[in-house]
C-alpha cells in the first residue's frame, strides 16, 4: 500500500476558512466574467464607435450647413446634438451587452454551473447587476462627455458650440430678409442676396451642459438596467434584444399614430421619452407636453427597477 | 454525506423523480445507475438547488446545498462539460468560479495542472475537444477541495484513453477517503468503478446496495463445478434448494447458493471437485433484467410482433 495514493497527494489541500461566500466574491467573480469574453470589447467598441462616430457626422453635417444658412443657429442646441446619436443608438448596444450579461449564462448552460458555486441566487444576481450597471455607468460617461467635446470642436467653426467652462450666448429667433420678393424658405440655403437677422439671445450655462452630458449617461445606464431585468426574465438572448428594442425604439414610433389628445399622456410614461428632455440645454426647445429633466429620468429609473425586480423574483424562484 | 429523502419532482405533468430515497456514504465510489430518462440528471439537479424539488428533502453534510458556507469546498460537482462560457479562456472560467468561494488564484494553476490542461489554459474552451471540456469540468470540481464529488455521465462520448483517465481519478478520489457519487446508464461502466449502486428507473428507486450484493442478487449468478462425482453433487445441492444445469463441457452450474456453500456441501459429501468457480452473471444482463419495466422509452424490436398503443 506504501506506494498507492494516500489520502490528499491529488492537491495540495487547501488552508481552512471561515464565514461564507458572500457578495464580494460574486461580484469580484462576475467582473472575471464579464472581461473575459470578447464580446464585451466588441460590443464596448460599437458603442464608442456609434456614438461617437455618428454623433460627429451629425455635428459636422449641422456645421456645414451653418456656413450655407446661418439662420440655423438660432435656438440650435449645440450639445444635445452632439449626444443624440449617444442617446438614441448607443441605448440600443447597451442594452445588447447588459441583456447578454445575463442571457449568454443561459445559452452557454453557464448558468448551472454558477448557481452551483454560489447557489444563494440572489448574491448572483444582485453581483451581476452591480457589476453591469457600474461598468454601463463609467463608459456611458466617457462615451457621452468624449462624444460632446468630439461634437463641439466640429461645431466651434459656426460660433454656437456649447461649452462646459463658459456660457454662450446664441440667437433664439433668425429672420431671413431678402431685397427681392419674400424669403425663398425651401431648400435650406439661404437665397443670394438675403440677409439673416438675428433676434433675442438663449444663453446656455456650464451647468445646463454638463446636467445634459451626465444626465445623458445616467439615462443609457438605466437603459442598460432595463435590459438586464428584460434578460432575466426571457432568458434568450435574441428574445431579450427584440423587446428592449421594441420599448425603446419600435413603441415611441408606434405611438405617433396615436390621436395626439391622448399620445402624450402616454408618451411620458415610456422609459424613452427622458432623453429627449435630459439632453436638452436650451428650455425654449423643450417638448411641452413631457415633465421636466429628472422626473422623466425617474420615469426610465421605475422601469428599470420594476424589470429588475421581476427579474430578481424569476431569477430566484425558477429552476436554473 | 448526501441524504435523499422523499424526492419528488414533477416537470409538468411528468414526474421525473417520484419519492426517491437514499444515502451516500463517504470514501467509495457510489454509481448512480438507470436507464436514460430513469431522473438522474434531475436528481442530481435538485440535490445541487438548480432545481427545487416538489417534496422531500435533500442534505449535504447535514445541511441544505443553499446554506453551505463555501459550496465549493464541501461538493464539486459536474453536470455538463459544455456548460460554460466557450467565448471565455479555461483559466478564466476557473478564475471566476473560484472568486465566488474565495479560493485562492493560484488553486485555479494547480487544478489545471492535475488535469493537463496549464498549455491550453488561455485558450478559449469554445475550441476545446469533448475529451479536454471533460477535464476543464473536472478541473472545476476541485477547485474547492471538496469532499463530495458529483459526475453526471462523466465518460459519455470519452475515447478510451479519457474514459481509463475518469475512472482511475474518481477511485483516487474516492481513496482520498472522498465521496464519489457518479451516474451512468451503462452498467459496465459502473462494474469498473463502483463500489456501491444506486439503481432507479422511472424516478424511482430499484436497488440501493453494494455491488457484491447487485452481483449476487441478481439471477445470473451462478457457481461453475467440475467434478467426476457429479451426480452425488447435484444430489447434495439440490437437497440444500439450489438449482443445477449441466452444460454442454460436462460443467455444472449452481444457482442459489453461494461458491462457499457448495464447497461445503462437497467437502462434508467427500465429493472431489475440479473446479468451484463463481460466475460472475454479466452485469449489463442483470441491470437490464432488473430496469426492464422501468425503461423509459421501448424500441421497436425489428422483426418483433406489432404493438399497439393499446396493447401494452
Amino acid at each position: 500500500m506504501a506506494t498507492t495514493t494516500t489520502p490528499g497527494t491529488l492537491l495540495p489541500s487547501l488552508p481552512a476558512a471561515t464565514g461564507r461566500a458572500g457578495l464580494r466574491g460574486a461580484i469580484a467573480s462576475e467582473f472575471t466574467k464579464i472581461r473575459s469574453v470578447r464580446s464585451t470589447y466588441w460590443t464596448l467598441a460599437a458603442l464608442l464607435l456609434v456614438s461617437i462616430g455618428i454623433g460627429a457626422a451629425i455635428t459636422g453635417g449641422s456645421a456645414a450647413n451653418f456656413s450655407h444658412n446661418p439662420g440655423n443657429k438660432a435656438g440650435f442646441d449645440a450639445t444635445q446634438t452632439s449626444l443624440v446619436a449617444f442617446f438614441e443608438i448607443g441605448q440600443l448596444i447597451i442594452a445588447v451587452i447588459a441583456a447578454l450579461a445575463i442571457t449568454s449564462e443561459y445559452s452557454t448552460g453557464m448558468i448551472r454551473t454558477s448557481l452551483t458555486a454560489q447557489p444563494r441566487r440572489g448574491r448572483v444576481y444582485a453581483a451581476k447587476a452591480i457589476v453591469l450597471t457600474s461598468l454601463a455607468l463609467i463608459v456611458s460617461l466617457l462615451t457621452s462627455f468624449i462624444a460632446f467635446f468630439v461634437g463641439q470642436a466640429l461645431l466651434s467653426s459656426g460660433g454656437v458650440s456649447a461649452s462646459l467652462f463658459h456660457s454662450v450666448t446664441i440667437p433664439r429667433n433668425a429672420n431671413v430678409t431678402c431685397p427681392q420678393q419674400g424669403p425663398g424658405g425651401g431648400g435650406g440655403g439661404l437665397p443670394p442676396g438675403c440677409k439673416v437677422v438675428f433676434s433675442g439671445t438663449d444663453v446656455i450655462h456650464p451647468s445646463a451642459v454638463l446636467l445634459a452630458i451626465i444626465g445623458c449617461a445616467l439615462f443609457v445606464t438605466l437603459v442598460a438596467i432595463l435590459a438586464f431585468g428584460i434578460g432575466a426574465i426571457v432568458r434568450h438572448t435574441a428574445g431579450a434584444i427584440a423587446i428592449a428594442i421594441a420599448a425603446l425604439f419600435i413603441i415611441p414610433v408606434l405611438e405617433q399614430a396615436l390621436p395626439s389628445e391622448w399620445r402624450w399622456d402616454i408618451m411620458r410614461f415610456l422609459p424613452d421619452a427622458a432623453n429627449q428632455v435630459v439632453s436638452l440645454t436650451i428650455g425654449d426647445n423643450a417638448n411641452p407636453h413631457l415633465w421636466s429633466a429628472w422626473p422623466q429620468l425617474g420615469v426610465t429609473a421605475l422601469w428599470a427597477a420594476a424589470l429588475l425586480a421581476a427579474g430578481a423574483y424569476l431569477f430566484r424562484k425558477r429552476d436554473a | 454525506m448526501i441524504e435523499v429523502q422523499g424526492l419528488t419532482k414533477r416537470y409538468g405533468e411528468k414526474t421525473a423523480v417520484d419519492e426517491l430515497t437514499f444515502g451516500i456514504e463517504p470514501g467509495m465510489v457510489t454509481g448512480f445507475l438507470g436507464p436514460n430518462g430513469a431522473g438522474k440528471t434531475t436528481t442530481m439537479r435538485c440535490i445541487l438547488g438548480l432545481d427545487y424539488p416538489d417534496a422531500g428533502t435533500i442534505t449535504v453534510g447535514g445541511r441544505d446545498y443553499h446554506d453551505l458556507g463555501y459550496p465549493m469546498r464541501e461538493v464539486g460537482a459536474l453536470l455538463d462539460a459544455k456548460a460554460v462560457h466557450g467565448g471565455r479562456s479555461a483559466y478564466h472560467h476557473l478564475l471566476c468560479l473560484a472568486q465566488t468561494n474565495n479560493l485562492p488564484k493560484r488553486r485555479v494553476g494547480e487544478v489545471l495542472e492535475l488535469v493537463g490542461l496549464s498549455e491550453v489554459s488561455k485558450k478559449r474552451s469554445k475550441g476545446f475537444s469533448l475529451g479536454m471540456s471533460q477535464r476543464l469540468g473536472i478541473a472545476a470540481t476541485l477547485l474547492g477541495d471538496p469532499r463530495v464529488l458529483m459526475f453526471d455521465e462523466p465518460v459519455n462520448g470519452l475515447d478510451p484513453e479519457g474514459i481509463l483517465w475518469i475512472r482511475n481519478l474518481m477511485k483516487a478520489l474516492a481513496a482520498e477517503g472522498r465521496t464519489v457519487f457518479v451516474s451512468s446508464h451503462l452498467m459496465s461502466e459502473m462494474e469498473s468503478t463502483a463500489d456501491h449502486l444506486i439503481v432507479i428507473g422511472r424516478g424511482k428507486l430499484i436497488a440501493d446496495c453494494s455491488m457484491s450484493e447487485f452481483i449476487a442478487r441478481s439471477s445470473g449468478a451462478a457457481v461453475r463445478v467440475r467434478t467426476p462425482m457429479a451426480e452425488a453433487l447435484i444430489k447434495g445441492v439440490t437437497a440444500e434448494g439450489a438449482t443445477t444445469a449441466t452444460g454442454g463441457d460436462g460443467a455444472i452450474e449452481v444457482r442459489g447458493m453461494t461458491a462457499e456453500a457448495v464447497g461445503d456441501i462437497a467437502f462434508e459429501q467427500a465429493i472431489r471437485l475440479h473446479e468451484l468457480t463463481v460466475v460472475r452473471a454479466s452485469l449489463e444482463e442483470a441491470f437490464m433484467e432488473l430496469t426492464a419495466s422501468s425503461v423509459e422509452y421501448h424500441a421497436a424490436v425489428p422483426g418483433a410482433a406489432p404493438t399497439s398503443e393499446s396493447g401494452a
